[in-house]
């Protein structure tokens, strides 16, 4: 049986900031309107939700899919919301996909929101409770220490320098300086700025990571059929791919990501490519900290294990360069209001493959793009490609 | 298409009120273990794809698909979480089986409710916390609400109410996993307390623990698998406002809406004549009635006089609740739907024991997601493709 042919016509996204004064359905409003906008569609030509949102100790609300239902545009609709922790927002774009191979419906609205802010003093504290209740949670981690250890790791197996990796924050936050939406862009930063950041968990310094933001996103996909009555030019889902390893992460060699290897596979697979060097063209890896674009690429295939800092020092991975990596700016660069930031991957690729990313655009008229996203306890992959070329 | 999907798989742990000596990771072993001996392969080679159901809040875990894989053998597997009902998850997987791209999915729903010292206190949690929190509400207040309204819409009594909780607890008397089966009658539900009017102590269905696993697989795989695959003719899910200030208090929209889903995928146009029995959510007595006039399975305003005519009693013309329902069998939070899914499997395989129907080809799941959410999701499954004999 041949899979049912989906493609991204529209998308749109509100400003990530640091504090949003929009409740949570407010933000997911705008950007569902703002995709639909951007392919002229309405509610009423809309079949099915698809939601996405991490923990929902960030808002305090229980069952936050159906809270924001509405606010999705969902009301009297089917919805559902999927959920991978902090791979939710590109794994949104496999929802949206199979709920449209499925044949069950043919425009489908995606909407990613993330409002962290409600969580004071600061969302850190939220995050005490993804880790096991028994084994782990007595002894008061956070995420900054186990992606510390992590990045030690890599660091360590690879003999990869401080220096090697800040070059990954200073190509991002300078790639966002172009994103009219982001909180971080700076053009002028520098690799000493983010080696003389406040040290928040060795390795990790300030400028190694994310900012805690709020935001949405959201992004169309339609059938075949319908995406060629929406526009001339739709994206289309050539692979799509998701995987994840055990709970234990403690017993992982977290040098290397083999959870984003199998879902790369498996994208690789449906998409039919081969040789991901050339075929991928551009490239959203998932970046909270700046190792984790390294760690991502060679996960993916588009480097080899311990090499990919080399990649952003011969300027590969800069705008210009033969395969851009985070052209957007990233979640280091534009913010990282968790889906909301995945989903923001996925549209930028769509923006970039149709020739729509303003100041952003990468040169060459790429045809293939990837987003990729990760999370859990340094434990999922999710990867999306997509395409200007129709699937087979 | 719509006979593309089949349940080859089920396997399930509980349901009882406490379960002190399981962890929700050994439910769900439990549950598992016997859906792969069921299904008849290994979980590490031979699935493609794992869909779980759960809510942050009620597992007292943040991101809890990080603690899914172990006991389910699905690490390094393709898995991901539905935060809704165990028919959304049952969706998703049968949504993924008619892209083409995969042949077996397993999805896992349970329920830890025994772990959680604050249950209405979570809920109260899911109201919006600009609006609707502040008030202070507890969640039966809305039910209460909502219940009053539908009584008044559709002149329905509280002795129909209390019918369907003194049905459905007596019929969990003859389903050995039921966590609160009770030889209870109409007239002693309706002189126990009242909770939040006009519900009474005996129309709110309690919480219990447990674990569903069910294996669902392509036709191909399925009719190679088992004997007696059950296939999934129709889903449906749907939800109306979240908001309390502008949604229907008196019918059920979201499930007028998935039924309509479902029908029209099963190619259903009559459902009161094609569904033979019903499996439908009854958190609270007067949901059941409200439930099957949104399915379309009576006229608008009949199901509570049909109740008390014993058409929906085990040997009346449209069983409902044959297993006992949440009423009789324990609410099992995410995992409640599933837990209607399942008795339909096995009274269409026949293996419902003593309260297995007869001559049955075809039967109904629904879920609802509890307050204050109007949303839910439907399932037809039939012993055939088609729903014919087969």
């Amino acid at each position: 049986m041949s899979t049912r042919r989906v493609a991204v016509v529209g998308a749109g996204m509100t400003r990530f900031v640091r504090r949003a004064l929009e409740t949570p359905k407010e933000l997911a409003w705008q950007a569902a309107r703002m995709a639909l906008d951007s392919c002229g569609l309405t509610l009423a030509d809309v079949d099915a939700v698809c939601i996405g949102s991490a923990p929902e100790a960030f808002d305090g609300v229980h069952m936050k899919g159906e809270y924001l239902a509405d606010g999705s545009g969902a009301w009297g609709k089917p919805v559902m919301r999927s959920y991978v922790g902090g791979g939710t927002g590109v794994f949104l774009g496999a929802h949206g996909w199979y709920h449209v191979a499925s044949g069950l419906f043919d425009v489908v609205l995606v909407v990613a929101e993330e409002k962290m802010s409600s969580y004071v003093p600061h969302p850190q504290a939220a995050f005490l409770t993804i880790f096991d209740h028994t084994t782990e949670r007595p002894l008061g981690p956070n995420l900054l220490w186990i992606f510390a250890l992590e990045m030690n790791r890599y660091m360590h197996t690879y003999g990869i320098s401080k220096r090697d990796i800040a070059q990954v924050a200073v190509k991002n936050k300078r790639n966002a300086a172009d994103h009219p939406a982001a909180l971080l862009g700076d053009a002028s930063i520098t690799v000493d700025d983010v080696l003389n950041s406040e040290v928040l968990a060795w390795p990790v310094q300030r400028l190694d990571v994310s900012p805690v933001s709020d935001g949405a996103v959201a992004v169309v996909m339609a059938s075949e059929r319908a995406a060629q009555r929406i526009t001339d030019r739709p994206v289309w889902v050539q692979g799509v791919g998701w995987n994840l390893d055990t709970a234990y992460w403690t017993n992982r060699d977290l040098a290397y990501p083999e959870y984003v290897e199998r879902a790369a596979r498996m994208a690789y697979d449906m998409a039919g490519v081969r040789e991901p060097r050339k075929e991928i063209h551009i490239v959203e890896p998932y970046d909270p900290f700046d190792y984790k674009e390294c760690h991502h690429l060679e996960g993916l295939l588009l480097a080899d294990r311990g090499k990919a800092p080399e990649l952003v020092a011969h300027g590969v991975t800069l705008r210009h360069g033969s395969m851009p990596s985070c052209p957007s700016g990233g979640l280091l660069g534009v913010g990282n209001p968790i889906a909301a930031a995945g989903l923001m991957k996925i549209a930028e690729v769509f923006w970039q493959l149709r020739g729509e990313a303003g100041a952003r655009q990468v040169p060459g008229r790429p045809e293939r793009g990837l987003a990729q996203a990760w999370g859990d306890l340094m434990q999922v992959g999710t990867v999306v490609i997509l395409g200007t070329q129709k699937p087979a | 298409m719509s006979t593309q999907a089949a349940i080859v798989g089920v396997g399930w742990a509980g349901f009882r009120p406490v379960t002190p000596e399981a962890s929700y990771k050994e439910l769900m072993y439990e549950a598992a273990e016997a859906a792969y001996a069921d299904a008849g392969f290994d979980p590490r080679t031979d699935v493609d794809s794992f869909v779980t159901v759960a809510e942050d809040f009620h597992e007292g875990t943040s991101i809890f698909d990080e603690y899914v894989p172990d006991q389910l053998g699905a690490a390094g597997r393709p898995v991901h979480t539905i935060t809704g009902d165990g028919l959304h998850g049952l969706a998703a997987a049968v949504m993924q089986i008619l892209t083409g791209r995969f042949r077996i999915v397993v999805v896992e729903g349970h329920s830890k409710a025994s772990n959680i010292l604050t249950l209405p206190e979570i809920t109260a949690y899911a109201m919006d916390p600009v609006l609707n929190r502040p008030l202070g509400a507890h969640p039966l207040a809305l039910a209460g609400l909502e219940a009053s309204r539908y009584l008044h819409e559709t002149g329905t009594s509280r002795a129909h109410c209390a019918a369907v909780a003194a049905k459905n607890r007596r019929n969990a008397l003859r389903h050995p996993s039921a966590a609160y089966g009770a030889d209870v009658s109409a007239e002693q539900v309706l002189a126990a307390e009242t909770v939040a009017s006009p519900l009474g102590r005996l129309e709110i269905s309690e919480p219990a623990d447990g674990a569903i696993v069910m294996v669902l697989a392509a036709a191909e795989a399925a009719r190679t698998l088992s004997a007696h695959p059950i296939w999934v003719r129709g889903v449906g899910w749907a939800t109306d406002s979240p908001t309390l200030e502008s949604r229907q208090w008196a019918r059920a929209l979201y499930a007028e809406r998935a039924a309509a889903m479902a029908y029209r995928m099963a190619g259903i146009a009559a459902p009161a004549d094609a569904i033979q029995f019903a499996e439908v959510d009854d958190t609270y007595a007067y949901k059941e009635l409200q439930h099957l006039e949104a399915l379309g399975l009576c006229q608008a305003a009949q199901a509570g006089p049909m109740t008390a005519d014993g058409a929906t009693q085990p040997g009346g013309r449209l069983p409902v609740n044959v297993s006992g329902g949440s009423l009789g069998g324990g609410h099992l939070l995410e995992a409640a739907g599933l837990a209607r899914a399942l008795e339909v499997v096995l009274q269409l395989r026949g293996q419902a024991g003593a309260r297995q129907l007869h001559h049955i080809t075809t039967g109904l799941a629904q879920s609802w997601r509890g307050v204050p959410t109007a949303s839910g999701a439907v399932a037809v499954l039939s012993a055939s493709p088609d729903g014919r004999t087969t």
